[in-house]
């Protein structure tokens, strides 16, 4: 894949060949609806982002299709594996084709950074050690932790225990992998090197990834596909250029930043001088 | 008023049966995905060292007093009726029945359980165990069914070493230092205890308190709130309910076992 404009990829955008289809999916947590009929493809080796303010259920989207979670209705299509109907056995099948990086790192706290690279392989394959100690090299190597081997998760900044995820989410080479927050509470450089691993490895494997961010400059600069979800619909949707032009205005709060519009500033409370004129003591 | 009060009721009903239905999943689901025996055995041993023998010393200590202050009282009251000769028989009764048992379950579910419940919620607040099944691993499997298993066997293990220090420690007391012949203290003890009577029954209790408090361990860290508050209140709440869980138990087992006599 060369280094093309994101214009250039839209052209190009092969939305025929779907990895993941969501169909007229709703989902509910306790009383609150957090999808309502919602439908989104994600095509097959791109970059796709889903963005939207916080609570609007980016992080949730993800378990449901990874099968933490199961929607009430609708369909989670991965290649025509409808994944809610799966049994725990199947799933757990199919989750070896699915890698996830978690916002916090999520790594095994009981074992070095050697050792959570290399749990995945040693659980699913029959390698030899040798060759565990080949693979989980390059993978650290590519994420530049290779001298990091011995260290324990705690000895970790933040970037580098993400790092060292990553590694560990593409051990196993999977179709899909997921990134939940890659860039949230990363100082400048840690951000920078991430985004340029999560381009450069998608380059260079050729899987799928999807993005759950709020950091719109950075998700922006590395999305081949983005979906903007709000309120539980999917408001906007379309290439990074195509969403840089929308005039919706829930779109262009999120996009430009704004801090009031139709998402509120306040909390919904009476008026602030009535509130004042009643006096007497917080209750 | 009282149809709001009814309501409460009735939705802490549903939910209390709900954590009784979500608490017999996570006990058949890890019972039936119990992992191969190469995958098992050396999370098995980590287990049982962490959970078994790591709480030995507290174990120890407690059994030495509490022998110690058992020979003291069974002493200082024999002795009125002549009788302390049957300090020994008084002491290993005492402790393989019911103390022993009961003592250590206490004990566990202070040490072991806690510990069990902090550990799998602090695992579940840093993602760990969504985690481990994003990779394909199934937690029941992988950090649930060993944990279960080490308490079931740590339990009976650590009761009969209770017992045993126990029984030390008050031979200690009433032979060494109150002077009661020690022929008389072991052949009484000797004589009064029946294996299967005492000793077999004290380790069903122990079997049944493991596997108790292991459970309820277990659940508490995978089904708490993962938040720092949450894995609090679920480590608090294992050592209540386990604690009451033993001794209504105890009292059942009791019943059964010696309730003929």
């Amino acid at each position: 894949m060369g280094q093309d404009t994101p214009i250039d990829k839209a052209a190009v955008m092969p939305l025929d060949d779907i990895i993941v289809e969501i169909r007229n999916m709703t989902f509910t947590r306790g009383t609150r609806q957090i999808f309502d009929d919602i439908s989104l493809k994600i095509p097959r080796g791109r970059i796709t982002a889903i963005m939207g303010p916080s609570g609007t259920g980016k992080t949730t989207l993800l378990k449901l299709i990874g099968g933490q979670l199961n929607p009430d209705s609708g369909q989670i299509l991965l290649d025509d594996q409808n994944i809610p109907t799966l049994n725990r056995r199947d799933l757990f099948i199919v989750r070896e084709r699915m890698g996830m990086l978690f916002q916090s790192g999520a790594l095994f706290t009981d074992m070095n950074v050697f050792d959570n690279v290399a749990f995945p392989i040693r659980v699913h394959t029959d390698l030899p050690e040798e060759m565990i100690r080949d693979v989980v090299l390059m993978k650290l190597q590519a994420v530049g932790l290779r001298g990091a081997t011995a260290l324990m998760p705690s000895e970790l900044s933040g970037g580098m225990a993400r790092r060292v995820a990553l590694a560990r989410a593409i051990s196993l080479d999977p179709d899909i992998v997921m990134y939940d927050e890659p860039f949230t509470g990363q100082d400048p450089i840690a951000m920078g090197v991430l985004v340029n691993l999560i381009k450069k490895l998608n380059q260079a494997l050729g899987h799928t990834s999807i993005i759950v961010s709020h950091d719109i400059q950075e998700t922006l600069s590395i999305a081949d596909y983005i979906y903007v979800l709000s309120d539980g619909k999917v408001i906007a949707e379309g290439t990074p250029e195509v969403l840089k032009q929308q005039d919706s205005e829930q779109v262009r709060q999120f996009v430009d930043g704004l801090p009031d519009g139709p998402v509120p500033f306040h909390y919904p409370a009476p008026q602030l001088m009535e509130e004042l004129m009643e006096g007497g003591v917080f209750k | 008023m009282i149809l709001d009060k009814l309501q409460r009721l009735g939705h802490r009903g549903l939910s209390r049966c709900a954590a009784f239905g979500r608490s017999g999943q996570i006990l058949f689901q890890s019972i039936v995905a119990r992992p191969a025996p190469v995958m098992m055995f050396p999370l098995l041993i980590k287990q049982i060292y962490f959970v078994g023998v790591l709480s030995l010393v507290i174990i120890v200590v407690s059994g030495a007093f509490i022998g110690m202050v058992l020979g003291l009282q069974g002493y200082t009251i024999l002795v009125d009726y002549g009788s302390e000769q049957a300090v020994g028989q008084m002491v290993a009764l005492s402790l393989l029945r019911e103390l022993a048992p009961v003592v250590t379950a206490l004990l566990f579910a202070g040490r072991a359980g806690s510990a069990l419940t902090a550990e799998i919620g602090l695992m579940k607040a840093t993602e760990q165990l969504a985690s481990l099944e994003m990779i394909g691993v199934d937690p029941y499997r992988r950090i649930i069914a060993p944990r279960l298993y080490a308490g079931f066997i740590c339990m009976p293990l650590l009761s009969m070493i209770f017992a045993v220090v126990g029984i030390w420690g008050a031979a200690l007391v009433a032979v060494d230092w109150l002077g009661i012949h020690s022929g008389a203290y072991w052949a009484n003890m000797q004589q009064a205890v029946d294996f299967r009577e005492d000793v077999l029954n004290g380790l069903i209790k122990a079997v049944v308190f493991g596997f108790i408090v292991t459970w309820i361990a277990v659940y508490q860290g995978y089904d708490c709130v993962p938040t720092s508050e949450g894995i609090s209140q679920a480590t608090t709440r294992t050592v209540v309910y386990a604690s009451l869980a033993v001794l209504g138990f105890d009292f059942v087992l009791t019943a059964l076992m010696f309730g003929d006599l």
